[in-house]
């Protein structure tokens, strides 16, 4: 028979090397989801990897647990008149986890590398208002052409292009934060500047880390180790919350909500997220280069059916493009039919479809198109029947492999309709309009509107109310051009144990281990 | 013996090297890149990651950069994991698969053989049928159902073991391994109970009776070897069964292995990832029927030639 010397010996070895903890420690125990790709804040990727980065690092601003920017390593800053120039006075206790000072020039060169092309920061983008960003990841100008530098250690100054009311938002990105000068060979951070330092990280098992005594607010943080554990499937996720091995969960299952106890139920925070689910259209080839038809099809949508019947776990139905409370466009009005009855809608629906050419003899026959997933065929199955049901529309629903599926849609040659998501990185109405910009090649439906896009333009030269109304009506515009069908907007869901406290529900669902404490 | 086992090793080489170029092709003939994702990335961040990568490069060259990496004993660097190299990240992972693979197939073996040999003894009893009740339960529910209801029960009503992660301690590799093992169990069983039925038809059980030989002795020193054989070739298949059986395994009780990259490489596009994956798979699985072919031997003389 087989001997089992081998795997015993393996077992062994295995099983020694975790090292005992401090039982005095306090634990905090935090669901992440999928594996953390990184640890290295100009090359995060994913929300898991940010949410470990945020515990790790500080950038010039941070944010306070109801997501309000606070300051972080910057203690206060200055903005010229022109709203061009930003000049940020560092704390002079702000220090690197090996005691070093964190000066400006740390985030001179944190700034730099992020938009180096040979970093192939996936976040860079996120910087292109900094005067010579575009150019410098475009590989037109050296990183060192970029506008931002260290007037003295405690003094940075950042240029823009433009005035950007966001920037601020955008600075409490891991794109930006500061970089120390023997940071080399990243894999594994050595030295940082948030209020945790990494203890271990065990691929596809968990990232734990430790308090940072160097951190300037270090006596504020409460707990000691926070384990990010690694979460990838839901269902096990939810049973190991119940079984009291994780304090925070990243996700719930949607299929659990509504037959959740009462007692469980008390735990589950739902809160909503600046995101947005979609359907888009390609408006780059018959028959969708036709508004009228675009129209009508997205006001034959019941949004509150799949909202309550399909989904109901608490999204949110979306007639407008913005999330509601979303920073920059002030409170944006919804279009004229989301107040209407459902006979209304369907009434002005079966109107432009007319309108349109089409007819119960001569019916719309289209497909959707959605990356492989039973959650999208649920909803594309629904909004196919609704359609059929409405207006006599014949829908084939086809799907296609994740990577498949972006790359037709990217393509814009074989799609008609096609599922979407946007989840925005910061909180300003500009990231979501601009998406749909005729020079975005993220627009996936071809929409290309000279007036959406002068907007568009005139908001990013101006600034306070006259940026907000131009927005304003970027989106009217939009949502009378229809080149997307807004369907609901997401919802952020955790469990959050009762011992833990100081969680607050924000719209990033950003939620710094530093701010949180647990009961005994 | 020595040389057949080298001609065996030698001709390891050409399999894997057809297995790399099947899996090489058929990786880069799905559509779709490693760079593609729901927030694209900008044209010119796009471009620099595809030079670093190679994946500018005609398909050929990179084929062939591909292989001369492999010679060097390089699997290349991960798309997903950008600081880490496929060779760390199977580092990491194998150990922890490979234990969890190990005691499944332990436990497989020593829990099938001994029900095995238990039915065979008084068939159609009681004991018999329920164990052959547990053997096709066993192989009709499928592991992810499974494992599941395992953690459900024995985690969260009854708080006796933990229902997933990894910190090195035993009690939280027994629900995957048993999870892991059930239908291999079951199938190692049957065979068992089929095989030990036969042989104590044959005239040389007879024999071994008739000289006044032990029950005990009778079953261990005549009956065992014989029964074996079938319970050994299929082992090999077993392997596979294990390894495949991991990828739901790992993930549903969060272990860090490397039956998760396999999954997650392959939908990332993360090729290199996937390669090594396969390359060690492959190796396995062959080493594998490699062992089996050789304790076949060991076990049945008529093929000692």
């Amino acid at each position: 028979m087989i001997r089992a010397g081998g795997p015993l010996l393996l077992a062994l070895s295995l099983l020694s090397s975790t090292a005992a903890a401090d039982a005095a420690d306090t634990l905090l125990r935090r669901g992440n989801g999928p594996d953390v790709e990184t640890l290295d804040p100009q090359q995060v990727r994913s929300v898991a990897a940010g949410n470990v980065v945020r515990d790790l690092y500080e950038g010039l601003l941070s944010e306070a647990p109801d997501g309000t920017l606070i300051p972080g390593v910057a203690e206060r800053w200055d903005v010229s008149e022109d709203g061009l120039v930003y000049r940020f006075h560092l704390r002079d206790n702000a220090r690197w986890s090996n005691g070093d000072a964190v000066t400006a020039a740390d985030f001179v060169a944190g700034l730099r590398r992020s938009v180096d092309p040979a970093t192939a920061s996936p976040s860079a983008q996120l910087l292109t208002p900094i005067a010579q960003a575009a150019a410098v990841i475009g590989g037109r100008q050296p990183p060192s052409a970029l506008g931002v530098q260290a007037l003295d250690a405690q003094t940075l100054q950042i240029e823009l292009q433009a005035p950007t009311p966001y920037l601020l938002a955008l600075l409490v990105n891991p794109a930006a934060y500061p970089l120390h000068g023997a940071a080399a060979g990243r894999t594994q951070p050595a030295v940082v500047n948030g209020a945790y330092q990494l203890q271990a990280w065990v691929l596809q098992s968990h990232v734990e880390l430790r308090r940072n005594p160097y951190y300037w607010n270090h006596a504020a943080t409460r707990i000691d180790r926070v384990q990010h554990i690694v979460t990838e499937d839901l269902g096990s996720e939810f049973q190991r919350f119940r079984a009291g091995e994780l304090d925070i969960s990243e996700q719930v299952p949607a299929a659990q909500i509504a037959a959740m106890a009462p007692a469980l139920r008390a735990q589950l925070r739902v809160a909503d997220y600046l995101g947005i689910y979609y359907y888009g259209f390609n408006l780059s080839r018959p028959p969708f280069d036709k508004p009228e038809l675009r129209r009508a099809l997205s006001l034959a949508v019941d949004r509150d059916v799949i909202v309550r019947k399909v989904l109901a776990s608490g999204e949110r139905p979306a007639y407008a493009w913005l999330p509601s409370g979303i920073a920059g466009a002030g409170s944006a009005p919804l279009p004229a039919w989301a107040q209407w009855s459902r006979e209304q809608r369907l009434a002005e629906a079966r109107r432009l479809y007319a309108r349109a050419g089409y007819s119960a003899a001569r019916p719309l026959r289209t497909e959707i198109l959605y990356n492989t997933h039973d959650y999208h065929q649920k909803i594309a199955v629904v909004i196919a029947a609704m359609w059929k049901q409405f207006l006599g529309v014949e829908t084939r629903l086809r799907n296609e492999e994740t990577k498949v599926f972006l790359q037709s849609r990217r393509e814009r040659r074989r799609t008609q309709i096609f599922r979407g998501s946007w989840v925005s990185d910061y909180d300003d109405a500009s990231s979501f309009l601009d998406l749909l910009g005729g020079a975005n090649p993220r627009n996936d439906t071809g929409y290309l509107s000279a007036r959406y896009d002068g907007l568009l333009a005139t908001a990013a030269r101006s600034a306070g109310d006259a940026r907000a109304q131009a927005l304003q009506q970027a989106q009217q515009q939009m949502l009378e051009d229809a080149p997307v069908i807004p369907i609901y907007f997401y919802v952020t869901k955790h469990l959050v144990s009762p011992r833990v406290r100081g969680w607050q529900d924000n719209a990033l669902d950003h939620h710094y281990s530093r701010d949180l404490s647990l009961a005994d | 013996m020595s040389a057949r086992l080298l001609r065996r090793l030698l001709e390891l080489l050409p399999t894997l090297l057809l297995l790399v170029t099947l899996t090489f092709a058929m990786l880069h003939a799905a559509p779709g890149g490693p760079f593609d994702a729901e927030r694209a990335l900008p044209e010119a961040t796009r471009a620099q990651l595809e030079a670093r990568y190679h994946l500018d490069q005609p398909l050929w060259r990179q084929y062939l950069i591909y292989l001369g990496d492999l010679a060097r004993g390089d699997l290349g660097p991960s798309y997903q994991y950008p600081d880490r190299s496929v060779a760390e990240l199977i580092g990491a992972g194998l150990p922890v698969s490979a234990l969890l693979g190990a005691l499944a197939m332990t436990l497989a073996l020593v829990a099938g053989l001994g029900l095995g040999i238990v039915a065979a003894l008084k068939p159609q009893h009681l004991l018999d049928r329920l164990v052959m009740s547990f053997a096709v339960a066993g192989l009709s529910v499928p592991n992810f159902v499974l494992a599941p209801l395992l953690i459900l029960l024995m985690a969260v009503t009854l708080g006796w073991l933990p229902a997933g992660g990894w910190s090195g301690r035993p009690q939280e590799l027994l629900l995957p391994v048993l999870a892991l093992a059930l239908p291999q169990i079951a199938t190692v069983a049957r065979l068992t109970r089929a095989a030990m039925l036969e042989v104590l038809q044959t005239p040389w059980i007879r024999t071994a009776r008739a000289k006044g030989l032990s029950e005990r002795r009778v079953l261990l020193r005549h009956a065992l070897r014989p029964v074996l054989l079938p319970v050994i070739s299929y082992l090999g298949p077993a392997a596979a069964g294990t390894l495949t059986g991991s990828v739901v395994i790992e993930q549903i009780f969060g272990l860090p292995g490397v039956g998760r990259y396999f999954v997650l490489g392959a939908l990332n596009r993360d090729y290199g990832l996937v390669l090594g994956v396969v390359l060690i798979y492959g190796t396995l699985i062959v080493l594998f029927n490699l062992i089996v072919d050789l304790l076949y031997a060991r076990l049945d003389p008529r093929l000692r030639a």
